[in-house]
């Protein structure tokens, strides 16, 4: 149901996330580095992101309320399918690239590489 | 009569319902149309080309007010639609008014941003980790300006006509679209600032 205590709780709920992402950020940042390295930051955020967007499907956009056949959901599970394949497929294709040519992820952009000056 | 009412009622709301499921579809290829953008920012992002890194050019309290501001307009377009379902004229007008205003200070506020890195000489042209920061952030911008646009678009349409029959249905298109731009923008919060701030 399409109730204003649904929106209520979807609103607290985001401004919950977004600033504890944000919080979390700031310490690491400012005092005590809170996450022991770059990954475990990276999951605890995508986590948070993740967790908010399920609460803004569910109690703003009402994915849950929706009559049979659920043509919606499939239609944004399939649009998620192609999202990760899209996505992770970059991410990895990029990375193997630079890989293979011996050089750090996105090294392959520099200054000297586009314009190298030891030309002679 | 019943007989008679019944299918045309039952034939509208099946009306209703497939023009906001086509609204739907195109939300998810939206969705698609930025993953890509995702995907060449999170390629892009270490080619800053001996300029200005994502560490460098993050203000984090900054994106945090644009978030805020983000987020309660996305509650208060809900508010609109359950006004507009309860026919509630003025207060769904009103909600609306608000959702605008904050929608425009959200624009005004990443204009301002743009503003202040071309001014520094980090404009989309500086760099490939620019073009696509500029990009991703210039494609929801844009998203959220043609959003007001209908909105306004809408407002004039129900102080003229009213609640009328519709209006629902353009108002629930609306909402979604405004809802799936909140959402995408704290993807952008995360995956360009957070992640930013945190950069090595």
């Amino acid at each position: 149901m399409k109730t204003l205590s649904a929106y209520i709780i979807g609103f607290v709920f985001s401004i919950v996330l977004t600033l504890a992402a944000f919080g979390l950020v700031e310490r690491h940042l400012t005092t005590d580095h809170i996450f022991p390295t770059h990954g475990v930051a990276v999951s605890v955020l995508v986590v948070l992101a993740v967790v908010q967007l399920l609460v803004q499907l569910l109690l703003f956009l009402h994915i849950d309320k929706e009559s049979k056949p659920r043509w919606n959901l499939a239609a944004l599970v399939f649009a998620l399918l192609i999202v990760a394949i899209l996505v992770g497929g970059t991410l990895w294709i990029m990375r193997n690239l630079s890989h293979g040519q011996m050089q750090e992820p996105l090294d392959i952009f520099t200054e000297e590489n586009i314009f190298p000056t030891h030309s002679d | 009569m019943t007989t008679k009412e019944h299918p045309s009622k039952n034939s509208g709301h099946v009306q209703e319902d497939k023009a906001v499921f086509g609204f739907w579809v195109y939300l998810m290829s939206d969705c698609v149309l930025f993953a890509g953008l995702f995907a060449t920012y999170a390629v892009l992002q270490g080619a800053t080309f001996g300029g200005a890194a994502i560490h460098e050019i993050v203000n984090l309290p900054f994106v945090l007010t644009e978030t805020i501001i983000l987020l309660t307009s996305s509650f208060t377009v809900g508010l609109a639609l359950l006004a507009t379902h309860h026919h509630k004229k003025i207060l769904a007008l009103l909600a609306l008014a608000v959702t605008l205003i904050l929608g425009l200070t959200f624009l005004v506020m990443e204009v301002q941003e743009f503003a202040h890195l071309i001014a520094e000489g980090n404009g989309p042209s500086r760099s490939a980790f620019l073009s696509s920061f500029f990009t991703l952030l210039g494609t929801h911008g844009l998203h959220v300006f043609f959003g007001s646009v209908w909105m306004l678009v809408l407002m004039t349409h129900i102080v003229f006509k009213g609640l009328i029959q519709g209006t629902t249905r353009k108002l629930m298109c609306m909402s979604l679209f405004w809802h799936f731009l909140d959402i995408i923008w704290i993807f952008i919060f995360t995956i360009v600032y957070l992640f930013g701030a945190l950069a090595p």
